[in-house]
Protein backbone atom coordinates (compact mmCIF):
# COMPACT_ATOMS: atom_id res chain seq x y z
CA UNK A 1 0.00 0.00 0.00
CA UNK A 2 1.44 3.32 -1.17
CA UNK A 3 1.55 6.52 1.09
CA UNK A 4 0.85 10.01 -0.95
CA UNK A 5 1.72 12.93 0.52
CA UNK A 6 0.87 15.74 -0.76
CA UNK A 7 1.76 19.66 0.57
CA UNK A 8 1.17 18.54 4.28
CA UNK A 9 0.89 21.62 6.62
CA UNK A 10 0.34 21.69 10.33
CA UNK A 11 0.87 24.30 12.40
CA UNK A 12 0.85 24.47 16.54
CA UNK A 13 -0.57 27.94 16.97
CA UNK A 14 1.41 30.21 14.50
CA UNK A 15 4.75 28.06 14.55
CA UNK A 16 4.82 25.97 10.86
CA UNK A 17 5.50 22.22 12.22
CA UNK A 18 5.26 20.87 9.25
CA UNK A 19 5.68 23.03 6.04
CA UNK A 20 3.77 21.97 2.59
CA UNK A 21 5.60 18.59 2.76
CA UNK A 22 5.03 16.16 -0.22
CA UNK A 23 6.68 12.99 -0.88
CA UNK A 24 5.37 9.11 -1.87
CA UNK A 25 6.94 5.93 -0.19
CA UNK A 26 5.95 2.82 -1.82
CA UNK A 27 5.37 -0.94 -0.73
CA UNK A 28 8.30 -2.09 -0.08
CA UNK A 29 10.29 0.53 0.96
CA UNK A 30 11.91 1.50 3.95
CA UNK A 31 11.65 5.12 4.66
CA UNK A 32 14.06 6.65 7.38
CA UNK A 33 13.04 10.47 8.93
CA UNK A 34 16.43 12.30 9.89
CA UNK A 35 15.81 14.92 11.46
CA UNK A 36 16.98 17.28 14.62
CA UNK A 37 14.71 17.06 17.85
CA UNK A 38 11.62 19.23 16.89
CA UNK A 39 11.96 19.37 13.57
CA UNK A 40 8.58 17.65 12.40
CA UNK A 41 9.52 14.14 12.18
CA UNK A 42 6.70 13.14 15.14
CA UNK A 43 4.27 15.74 13.78
CA UNK A 44 4.17 14.23 10.13
CA UNK A 45 4.07 10.60 11.38
CA UNK A 46 1.19 11.37 13.56
CA UNK A 47 -0.98 13.20 10.38
CA UNK A 48 0.13 9.91 8.54
CA UNK A 49 -1.55 8.02 11.63
CA UNK A 50 -4.54 9.96 11.84
CA UNK A 51 -3.90 11.44 14.87
CA UNK A 52 -3.58 14.72 13.96
CA UNK A 53 -5.57 16.29 11.50
CA UNK A 54 -3.59 18.18 8.68
CA UNK A 55 -4.34 22.12 8.23
CA UNK A 56 -3.69 21.93 5.12
CA UNK A 57 -2.60 18.96 2.78
CA UNK A 58 -3.95 15.64 1.95
CA UNK A 59 -2.57 11.85 2.81
CA UNK A 60 -3.69 8.94 0.83
CA UNK A 61 -3.24 5.09 1.61
CA UNK A 62 -3.17 4.05 -2.01
CA UNK A 63 -7.11 5.69 -3.10
CA UNK A 64 -7.97 5.76 0.18
CA UNK A 65 -7.98 9.51 1.40
CA UNK A 66 -7.33 10.09 5.13
CA UNK A 67 -10.30 12.55 5.71
CA UNK A 68 -13.24 10.27 3.90
CA UNK A 69 -11.90 6.53 5.10
CA UNK A 70 -9.98 6.78 8.09
CA UNK A 71 -11.46 3.82 9.91
CA UNK A 72 -10.51 1.54 6.90
CA UNK A 73 -7.38 3.17 6.57
CA UNK A 74 -6.21 2.42 10.59
CA UNK A 75 -6.96 -1.17 9.77
CA UNK A 76 -3.59 -1.03 7.95
CA UNK A 77 -1.66 0.30 9.96
CA UNK A 78 0.59 -0.77 12.44
CA UNK A 79 2.00 2.06 14.76
CA UNK A 80 4.42 2.53 17.78
CA UNK A 81 4.33 5.99 18.90
CA UNK A 82 7.33 7.60 20.28
CA UNK A 83 7.79 7.01 24.11
CA UNK A 84 6.30 3.71 23.66
CA UNK A 85 2.75 4.95 25.64
CA UNK A 86 1.39 1.38 26.76
CA UNK A 87 -1.36 0.55 30.11
CA UNK A 88 1.39 0.18 32.62
CA UNK A 89 -1.01 -1.84 35.05
CA UNK A 90 -2.17 -4.26 32.63
CA UNK A 91 -0.27 -7.93 31.75
CA UNK A 92 1.48 -8.52 28.33
CA UNK A 93 -1.03 -10.93 27.22
CA UNK A 94 -4.17 -8.71 28.18
CA UNK A 95 -3.00 -5.95 26.53
CA UNK A 96 -2.12 -7.74 23.06
CA UNK A 97 -5.54 -9.59 23.26
CA UNK A 98 -7.23 -6.37 23.91
CA UNK A 99 -5.64 -4.94 21.09
CA UNK A 100 -6.30 -7.81 19.10
CA UNK A 101 -9.31 -7.37 19.40
CA UNK A 102 -9.62 -3.76 18.82
CA UNK A 103 -7.86 -4.92 15.26
CA UNK A 104 -10.69 -7.00 14.37
CA UNK A 105 -9.10 -10.18 14.51
CA UNK A 106 -11.28 -13.35 14.54
CA UNK A 107 -11.72 -14.87 17.77
CA UNK A 108 -10.63 -18.15 16.76
CA UNK A 109 -7.11 -16.55 15.19
CA UNK A 110 -6.53 -14.20 18.41
CA UNK A 111 -4.73 -16.87 20.20
CA UNK A 112 -2.65 -17.95 17.46
CA UNK A 113 -1.78 -14.02 16.64
CA UNK A 114 -0.45 -13.58 20.46
CA UNK A 115 1.62 -16.54 20.45
CA UNK A 116 3.55 -15.70 17.25
CA UNK A 117 4.14 -12.16 18.45
CA UNK A 118 5.46 -13.15 21.72
CA UNK A 119 7.94 -15.52 19.78
CA UNK A 120 8.57 -12.98 16.86
CA UNK A 121 9.27 -10.45 19.63
CA UNK A 122 10.91 -12.41 22.17
CA UNK A 123 8.63 -12.05 25.05
CA UNK A 124 7.98 -15.69 26.26
CA UNK A 125 9.47 -14.85 29.86
CA UNK A 126 7.47 -11.88 30.47
CA UNK A 127 3.84 -12.38 28.68
CA UNK A 128 2.49 -13.24 32.06
CA UNK A 129 3.98 -9.69 34.24
CA UNK A 130 2.41 -6.61 34.00
CA UNK A 131 3.78 -4.72 31.83
CA UNK A 132 5.19 -1.39 34.02
CA UNK A 133 7.22 -4.43 35.49
CA UNK A 134 9.06 -4.84 32.49
CA UNK A 135 12.30 -3.08 31.31
CA UNK A 136 12.20 -0.31 28.61
CA UNK A 137 13.84 -2.74 26.28
CA UNK A 138 10.87 -5.07 26.90
CA UNK A 139 8.37 -2.68 26.91
CA UNK A 140 9.49 -2.02 23.19
CA UNK A 141 9.09 -4.67 22.12
CA UNK A 142 5.62 -4.85 23.61
CA UNK A 143 5.27 -1.86 21.58
CA UNK A 144 6.36 -3.60 18.42
CA UNK A 145 4.36 -6.56 19.31
CA UNK A 146 1.20 -4.59 19.66
CA UNK A 147 1.70 -2.50 15.94
CA UNK A 148 2.44 -6.16 14.23
CA UNK A 149 -0.16 -8.62 15.33
CA UNK A 150 -2.98 -7.38 12.67
CA UNK A 151 -0.23 -7.77 10.07
CA UNK A 152 -0.50 -4.54 8.68
CA UNK A 153 0.69 -3.27 5.57
CA UNK A 154 2.09 0.07 6.40
CA UNK A 155 4.09 0.58 9.82
CA UNK A 156 4.72 3.68 11.27
CA UNK A 157 7.81 3.23 13.76
CA UNK A 158 8.85 6.60 15.76
CA UNK A 159 12.31 6.04 16.94
CA UNK A 160 11.62 2.21 17.61
CA UNK A 161 15.19 1.52 19.03
CA UNK A 162 14.69 4.11 21.45
CA UNK A 163 16.34 2.34 24.83
CA UNK A 164 17.19 -1.09 23.45
CA UNK A 165 20.61 -2.41 23.87
CA UNK A 166 23.06 -2.91 21.28
CA UNK A 167 21.85 -6.32 20.72
CA UNK A 168 18.18 -5.74 20.81
CA UNK A 169 18.76 -3.31 18.60
CA UNK A 170 20.43 -5.22 16.06
CA UNK A 171 17.44 -7.78 16.25
CA UNK A 172 15.33 -5.22 16.12
CA UNK A 173 16.96 -3.71 12.87
CA UNK A 174 16.93 -7.34 11.47
CA UNK A 175 13.53 -7.55 12.24
CA UNK A 176 12.70 -3.93 10.39
CA UNK A 177 14.24 -5.19 7.22
CA UNK A 178 12.82 -8.61 7.30
CA UNK A 179 8.71 -6.88 7.53
CA UNK A 180 10.35 -4.23 5.23
CA UNK A 181 10.04 -6.12 1.96
CA UNK A 182 6.89 -6.82 1.67
CA UNK A 183 5.55 -3.59 3.14
CA UNK A 184 5.86 0.17 3.58
CA UNK A 185 7.51 1.21 6.56
CA UNK A 186 8.40 4.84 7.84
CA UNK A 187 10.92 5.14 11.22
CA UNK A 188 12.07 8.17 12.46
CA UNK A 189 15.18 8.31 13.68
CA UNK A 190 18.17 10.65 14.50
CA UNK A 191 20.97 7.42 15.04
CA UNK A 192 22.04 8.56 11.72
CA UNK A 193 23.91 4.37 11.40
CA UNK A 194 20.77 3.18 12.70
CA UNK A 195 18.43 5.06 8.96
CA UNK A 196 22.27 4.20 7.54
CA UNK A 197 21.81 0.36 8.23
CA UNK A 198 17.65 -0.21 8.11
CA UNK A 199 16.45 2.05 5.23
CA UNK A 200 16.17 2.00 1.73
CA UNK A 201 15.74 6.00 1.30
CA UNK A 202 16.56 8.51 3.78
CA UNK A 203 14.60 11.88 4.36
CA UNK A 204 15.99 14.43 5.90
CA UNK A 205 13.72 16.86 7.61
CA UNK A 206 14.17 20.45 9.17
CA UNK A 207 12.77 23.20 10.39
CA UNK A 208 9.20 21.47 8.68
CA UNK A 209 10.12 21.14 5.83
CA UNK A 210 12.01 18.33 3.81
CA UNK A 211 15.78 19.03 2.87
CA UNK A 212 17.08 16.10 1.82
CA UNK A 213 15.74 12.94 0.02
CA UNK A 214 17.49 9.88 -1.36
CA UNK A 215 19.22 6.48 -0.97
CA UNK A 216 22.65 7.22 1.62
CA UNK A 217 24.46 7.11 -1.66
CA UNK A 218 22.86 9.59 -3.19
CA UNK A 219 23.01 11.81 -0.40
CA UNK A 220 26.61 11.88 -0.05
CA UNK A 221 26.94 12.63 -3.37
CA UNK A 222 24.84 15.37 -2.22
CA UNK A 223 27.60 17.27 -0.61
CA UNK A 224 30.75 15.08 -2.09
CA UNK A 225 31.77 17.52 -4.94
CA UNK A 226 35.80 16.76 -4.83
CA UNK A 227 37.60 13.67 -4.23
CA UNK A 228 39.69 13.63 -0.29
CA UNK A 229 42.43 11.20 -0.45
CA UNK A 230 45.04 10.08 2.67
CA UNK A 231 47.98 8.79 1.07
CA UNK A 232 51.52 8.19 2.69
CA UNK A 233 54.75 7.64 1.03
CA UNK A 234 57.93 6.27 1.94
CA UNK A 235 61.47 6.62 0.87
CA UNK A 236 60.90 10.60 -0.23
CA UNK A 237 62.21 13.33 0.97
CA UNK A 238 59.06 14.73 2.51
CA UNK A 239 59.02 18.43 1.03
CA UNK A 240 59.93 16.92 -2.40
CA UNK A 241 57.05 14.72 -2.28
CA UNK A 242 54.70 17.76 -1.12
CA UNK A 243 56.40 20.02 -4.53
CA UNK A 244 55.57 16.79 -6.51
CA UNK A 245 52.14 15.98 -5.91
CA UNK A 246 51.42 20.46 -6.13
CA UNK A 247 52.19 19.55 -9.40
CA UNK A 248 49.68 17.07 -10.44
CA UNK A 249 46.87 18.80 -12.75
CA UNK A 250 43.50 17.52 -10.82
CA UNK A 251 45.45 17.99 -7.15
CA UNK A 252 43.90 21.43 -5.87
CA UNK A 253 45.08 21.40 -2.61
CA UNK A 254 47.77 19.59 -0.70
CA UNK A 255 48.06 19.58 2.80
CA UNK A 256 50.37 17.51 5.74
CA UNK A 257 48.36 14.84 7.96
CA UNK A 258 51.60 13.95 9.86
CA UNK A 259 54.57 14.94 8.84
CA UNK A 260 56.69 12.38 10.42
CA UNK A 261 54.99 9.81 8.71
CA UNK A 262 55.04 11.74 5.12
CA UNK A 263 51.19 11.03 5.31
CA UNK A 264 49.17 13.90 3.28
CA UNK A 265 45.48 14.91 2.41
CA UNK A 266 44.81 15.62 -0.80
CA UNK A 267 41.93 17.59 -2.20
CA UNK A 268 41.17 17.01 -6.27
CA UNK A 269 39.91 19.63 -8.30
CA UNK A 270 36.04 19.10 -8.47
CA UNK A 271 34.69 16.08 -10.84
CA UNK A 272 38.08 14.45 -10.84
CA UNK A 273 40.40 12.13 -9.33
CA UNK A 274 43.75 12.07 -8.65
CA UNK A 275 44.76 8.32 -7.60
CA UNK A 276 45.81 7.46 -10.87
CA UNK A 277 48.63 10.34 -11.01
CA UNK A 278 49.22 9.62 -7.66
CA UNK A 279 50.15 6.02 -8.03
CA UNK A 280 52.16 6.84 -11.73
CA UNK A 281 54.35 9.41 -10.06
CA UNK A 282 55.19 7.10 -6.75
CA UNK A 283 56.52 4.47 -10.14
CA UNK A 284 58.36 7.59 -11.99
CA UNK A 285 60.25 8.41 -8.70
CA UNK A 286 60.36 4.72 -7.20
CA UNK A 287 58.78 6.10 -3.72
CA UNK A 288 56.71 3.39 -1.88
CA UNK A 289 52.99 4.68 -2.07
CA UNK A 290 52.39 2.90 1.76
CA UNK A 291 48.56 4.54 1.93
CA UNK A 292 45.87 5.21 0.19
CA UNK A 293 42.37 5.91 0.73
CA UNK A 294 39.64 7.76 -0.21
CA UNK A 295 37.70 9.96 2.64
CA UNK A 296 33.84 9.08 2.13
CA UNK A 297 31.43 12.10 3.42
CA UNK A 298 29.79 10.18 6.29
CA UNK A 299 26.25 10.52 6.60
CA UNK A 300 26.44 12.85 9.76
CA UNK A 301 28.47 15.17 7.60
CA UNK A 302 25.75 15.65 4.95
CA UNK A 303 23.25 15.94 8.03
CA UNK A 304 25.14 18.53 9.91
CA UNK A 305 25.87 20.61 6.47
CA UNK A 306 22.06 20.14 5.94
CA UNK A 307 20.62 20.84 9.43
CA UNK A 308 22.85 23.98 10.36
CA UNK A 309 22.16 27.22 9.70
CA UNK B 1 -20.51 -2.10 19.19
CA UNK B 2 -18.30 -4.84 19.52
CA UNK B 3 -15.44 -1.62 19.45
CA UNK B 4 -17.45 -0.04 22.29
CA UNK B 5 -17.35 -3.50 23.92
CA UNK B 6 -14.06 -4.49 23.93
CA UNK B 7 -13.27 -0.76 25.27
CA UNK B 8 -15.66 -0.92 28.04
CA UNK B 9 -14.26 -4.74 28.93
CA UNK B 10 -10.51 -3.75 29.48
CA UNK B 11 -11.90 -0.63 31.37
CA UNK B 12 -13.93 -3.20 33.87
CA UNK B 13 -10.86 -5.42 33.74
CA UNK B 14 -8.76 -2.28 35.12
CA UNK B 15 -11.21 -1.10 37.39
CA UNK B 16 -10.97 -4.51 39.13
CA UNK B 17 -7.05 -4.96 38.86
CA UNK B 18 -6.80 -1.84 40.27
CA UNK B 19 -8.46 -2.86 43.48
CA UNK B 20 -10.38 0.63 42.60
CA UNK B 21 -13.44 -1.96 42.09
CA UNK B 22 -13.26 -3.64 45.12
CA UNK B 23 -12.95 -0.42 47.49
CA UNK B 24 -15.71 1.47 45.39
CA UNK B 25 -17.98 -1.96 45.85
CA UNK B 26 -17.23 -2.29 49.74
CA UNK B 27 -17.03 1.26 50.99
CA UNK B 28 -20.55 1.67 48.88
CA UNK B 29 -22.53 -0.80 50.25
CA UNK B 30 -20.78 0.07 53.71
CA UNK B 31 -22.18 2.97 54.11
CA UNK B 32 -25.14 2.38 52.28
CA UNK B 33 -25.64 -0.66 54.47
CA UNK B 34 -24.80 1.02 57.91
CA UNK B 35 -27.18 4.11 57.45
CA UNK B 36 -30.29 2.03 55.70
CA UNK B 37 -29.97 -0.79 58.62
CA UNK B 38 -27.93 0.71 61.93
CA UNK B 39 -28.29 4.55 62.12
CA UNK B 40 -29.89 7.86 61.40
CA UNK B 41 -33.73 7.01 60.08
CA UNK B 42 -33.03 3.72 58.94
CA UNK B 43 -35.43 1.19 58.50
CA UNK B 44 -36.19 0.04 61.59
CA UNK B 45 -36.50 4.05 62.80
CA UNK B 46 -38.96 4.88 60.47
CA UNK B 47 -40.60 1.68 60.85
CA UNK B 48 -41.65 1.36 57.36
CA UNK B 49 -41.12 -1.69 54.80
CA UNK B 50 -39.56 0.89 52.67
CA UNK B 51 -36.07 1.69 50.82
CA UNK B 52 -36.39 5.12 50.76
CA UNK B 53 -34.01 5.84 53.38
CA UNK B 54 -31.46 3.80 51.43
CA UNK B 55 -32.02 5.62 47.90
CA UNK B 56 -31.44 8.80 49.95
CA UNK B 57 -28.22 7.70 51.12
CA UNK B 58 -27.21 6.11 47.88
CA UNK B 59 -27.89 9.69 46.44
CA UNK B 60 -25.23 10.81 48.25
CA UNK B 61 -22.61 7.94 48.41
CA UNK B 62 -22.57 7.86 44.49
CA UNK B 63 -22.21 11.86 44.02
CA UNK B 64 -18.88 11.37 45.83
CA UNK B 65 -18.00 8.01 44.29
CA UNK B 66 -18.65 8.38 40.62
CA UNK B 67 -16.01 11.07 39.76
CA UNK B 68 -13.77 8.95 41.89
CA UNK B 69 -14.02 6.31 38.86
CA UNK B 70 -14.62 8.60 36.56
CA UNK B 71 -11.35 10.61 37.07
CA UNK B 72 -8.50 8.46 35.85
CA UNK B 73 -10.61 7.33 32.42
CA UNK B 74 -9.07 9.74 29.94
CA UNK B 75 -6.91 11.77 32.63
CA UNK B 76 -4.48 9.10 32.42
CA UNK B 77 -4.84 8.35 28.67
CA UNK B 78 -3.99 11.95 27.85
CA UNK B 79 -1.13 11.97 30.81
CA UNK B 80 1.09 8.61 29.41
CA UNK B 81 -0.24 9.36 25.86
CA UNK B 82 -1.68 5.82 25.36
CA UNK B 83 -4.61 8.28 23.53
CA UNK B 84 -2.73 8.06 20.70
CA UNK B 85 -2.42 4.55 20.52
CA UNK B 86 -5.70 3.91 21.42
CA UNK B 87 -7.37 6.55 18.80
CA UNK B 88 -5.54 5.02 15.59
CA UNK B 89 -6.30 1.80 16.24
CA UNK B 90 -9.65 0.86 14.23
CA UNK B 91 -11.63 2.68 16.49
CA UNK B 92 -13.55 6.18 16.50
CA UNK B 93 -13.96 8.76 19.48
CA UNK B 94 -17.65 7.80 19.80
CA UNK B 95 -17.25 4.59 20.35
CA UNK B 96 -14.08 5.42 22.85
CA UNK B 97 -16.30 7.73 24.72
CA UNK B 98 -18.94 5.24 24.99
CA UNK B 99 -16.68 2.55 26.39
CA UNK B 100 -15.49 4.17 29.06
CA UNK B 101 -19.21 5.63 29.63
CA UNK B 102 -20.62 2.02 29.96
CA UNK B 103 -17.86 0.13 31.76
CA UNK B 104 -18.38 3.18 34.82
CA UNK B 105 -22.27 2.44 34.34
CA UNK B 106 -21.95 -1.25 34.89
CA UNK B 107 -19.60 -1.04 37.66
CA UNK B 108 -22.46 1.05 39.51
CA UNK B 109 -25.26 -1.02 38.20
CA UNK B 110 -23.05 -4.25 39.60
CA UNK B 111 -22.52 -2.16 42.80
CA UNK B 112 -26.67 -1.55 43.38
CA UNK B 113 -27.59 -4.93 41.98
CA UNK B 114 -25.34 -6.50 45.37
CA UNK B 115 -27.79 -4.43 47.30
CA UNK B 116 -30.90 -6.28 46.15
CA UNK B 117 -30.73 -8.30 49.65
CA UNK B 118 -31.76 -5.17 51.53
CA UNK B 119 -34.79 -5.32 49.11
CA UNK B 120 -35.61 -8.58 50.08
CA UNK B 121 -35.05 -8.49 53.48
CA UNK B 122 -37.33 -5.33 53.54
CA UNK B 123 -39.53 -6.86 51.55
CA UNK B 124 -39.82 -10.13 54.35
CA UNK B 125 -40.30 -7.40 56.64
CA UNK B 126 -43.55 -5.87 55.79
CA UNK B 127 -45.72 -4.76 52.74
CA UNK B 128 -43.21 -3.27 50.14
CA UNK B 129 -44.54 -0.79 47.12
CA UNK B 130 -42.76 -2.86 44.63
CA UNK B 131 -43.46 -0.41 42.26
CA UNK B 132 -41.33 2.37 44.55
CA UNK B 133 -38.56 -0.10 44.78
CA UNK B 134 -37.67 -0.47 41.18
CA UNK B 135 -37.95 3.10 39.86
CA UNK B 136 -36.20 4.34 42.84
CA UNK B 137 -33.15 1.90 41.58
CA UNK B 138 -34.53 3.29 37.99
CA UNK B 139 -33.73 6.88 39.43
CA UNK B 140 -30.72 5.92 40.86
CA UNK B 141 -29.08 4.48 37.95
CA UNK B 142 -30.10 7.46 35.58
CA UNK B 143 -28.61 10.02 38.51
CA UNK B 144 -25.39 7.66 38.39
CA UNK B 145 -25.19 7.84 34.13
CA UNK B 146 -25.91 11.53 34.50
CA UNK B 147 -22.55 12.19 37.02
CA UNK B 148 -20.52 9.50 34.77
CA UNK B 149 -21.33 11.86 31.87
CA UNK B 150 -20.78 14.59 33.67
CA UNK B 151 -17.07 12.90 35.35
CA UNK B 152 -16.08 11.58 31.90
CA UNK B 153 -16.20 15.26 30.25
CA UNK B 154 -14.02 16.88 32.86
CA UNK B 155 -11.69 14.35 32.60
CA UNK B 156 -11.22 14.65 29.09
CA UNK B 157 -10.18 18.55 30.20
CA UNK B 158 -6.88 18.04 31.84
CA UNK B 159 -3.87 15.07 32.22
CA UNK B 160 -4.80 15.52 35.70
CA UNK B 161 -7.04 13.29 37.48
CA UNK B 162 -7.00 15.40 40.71
CA UNK B 163 -8.59 18.33 38.53
CA UNK B 164 -10.91 16.19 36.79
CA UNK B 165 -12.52 14.93 40.73
CA UNK B 166 -12.93 18.14 41.65
CA UNK B 167 -13.81 19.73 38.29
CA UNK B 168 -16.99 16.98 38.32
CA UNK B 169 -17.98 17.67 42.28
CA UNK B 170 -18.14 21.31 41.58
CA UNK B 171 -20.31 20.96 38.38
CA UNK B 172 -21.91 18.07 39.80
CA UNK B 173 -23.17 20.02 43.48
CA UNK B 174 -25.27 22.62 41.54
CA UNK B 175 -27.40 19.62 39.67
CA UNK B 176 -26.93 17.97 43.43
CA UNK B 177 -28.30 20.79 45.77
CA UNK B 178 -27.55 24.69 44.63
CA UNK B 179 -30.45 24.60 41.88
CA UNK B 180 -32.31 23.17 44.32
CA UNK B 181 -31.64 25.39 46.91
CA UNK B 182 -31.97 28.00 44.93
CA UNK B 183 -35.11 27.64 43.19
CA UNK B 184 -36.65 27.43 46.68
CA UNK B 185 -35.76 30.91 47.17
CA UNK B 186 -36.60 31.91 44.09
CA UNK B 187 -40.07 32.30 42.67
CA UNK B 188 -40.92 32.94 38.93
CA UNK B 189 -39.90 32.17 35.85
CA UNK B 190 -36.14 31.55 37.06
CA UNK B 191 -37.03 30.12 40.00
CA UNK B 192 -38.86 27.15 38.03
CA UNK B 193 -36.38 26.93 35.74
CA UNK B 194 -33.68 26.35 38.18
CA UNK B 195 -36.56 24.07 39.75
CA UNK B 196 -36.22 21.72 36.20
CA UNK B 197 -32.64 21.87 36.41
CA UNK B 198 -32.34 20.81 39.91
CA UNK B 199 -31.25 16.73 39.71
CA UNK B 200 -32.42 16.37 43.04
CA UNK B 201 -36.03 17.07 42.46
CA UNK B 202 -36.01 14.62 39.02
CA UNK B 203 -34.54 11.68 41.45
CA UNK B 204 -37.10 12.19 44.14
CA UNK B 205 -39.98 12.65 41.72
CA UNK B 206 -38.44 8.86 39.86
CA UNK B 207 -37.83 7.28 43.29
CA UNK B 208 -41.18 8.14 44.68
CA UNK B 209 -42.43 5.76 42.03
CA UNK B 210 -43.39 8.63 39.10
CA UNK B 211 -41.85 8.11 35.83
CA UNK B 212 -42.69 10.80 34.04
CA UNK B 213 -41.09 11.54 30.39
CA UNK B 214 -40.03 14.76 31.61
CA UNK B 215 -37.60 13.32 33.75
CA UNK B 216 -36.22 10.60 31.57
CA UNK B 217 -35.50 13.40 28.75
CA UNK B 218 -34.05 15.36 31.70
CA UNK B 219 -31.39 12.70 32.62
CA UNK B 220 -30.74 11.98 29.16
CA UNK B 221 -29.99 15.13 28.13
CA UNK B 222 -27.44 15.72 30.68
CA UNK B 223 -26.01 12.04 29.76
CA UNK B 224 -26.08 13.03 25.98
CA UNK B 225 -24.81 16.94 26.98
CA UNK B 226 -21.81 15.81 28.59
CA UNK B 227 -20.58 12.83 26.21
CA UNK B 228 -20.65 15.24 23.34
CA UNK B 229 -18.73 17.82 25.34
CA UNK B 230 -16.25 15.04 26.03
CA UNK B 231 -16.11 13.60 22.19
CA UNK B 232 -15.15 17.55 21.13
CA UNK B 233 -12.55 17.56 23.85
CA UNK B 234 -10.84 14.37 21.50
CA UNK B 235 -11.69 16.18 18.24
CA UNK B 236 -10.21 18.95 19.77
CA UNK B 237 -6.37 17.68 20.61
CA UNK B 238 -6.42 16.45 17.49
CA UNK B 239 -6.39 19.88 15.26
Amino acid sequence: MDIIVENLTKKFGTQRAVDNVSFKVKTGEVLGFLGPNGAGKTTTMRAITTFLTPNEGTIKFGNLSIYDHPDEIKKHIGYLPENNPLYQDMPVIDYLRFCARLQGIKKSKIKSKILKMVDLCGLEGEKHKKIGELSKGYQQRVGLAQALIHDPEVLIFDEPTAGLDPNQIVEIRKLIKKIGKEKTVILSSHILAEVEATCDRIMIINKGKIVADGTSDELRKHTQGKEILKITIEDGEKNEIFKALQKINSVEVVDFIDKNLNSFEIQSKPEMSSKKAIFKMCIEKAWTLTELTPFETKLEDVFRELTMN
Amino acid sequence: MKQIWIISRRELQSFFNSLMAYIILVTFLGFSGFFTWLFGSDVFFVKQASLQSFFGIAYWTLFFFIPALTMRLFAEENRSGTIELLVTKPINDWQLVLGKFLSTLLLIIIALVLTLPYYITVANLGPVDHGAVWSGYLGLILMSAAYISIGIFTSSISNNQIVGYMLALFIGIFFQIIFGLLAGNLSGFIGSILDYLSLSTHFESISRGVIDTKDLIYFLSIIFIGLVLTEGNLAKKRI
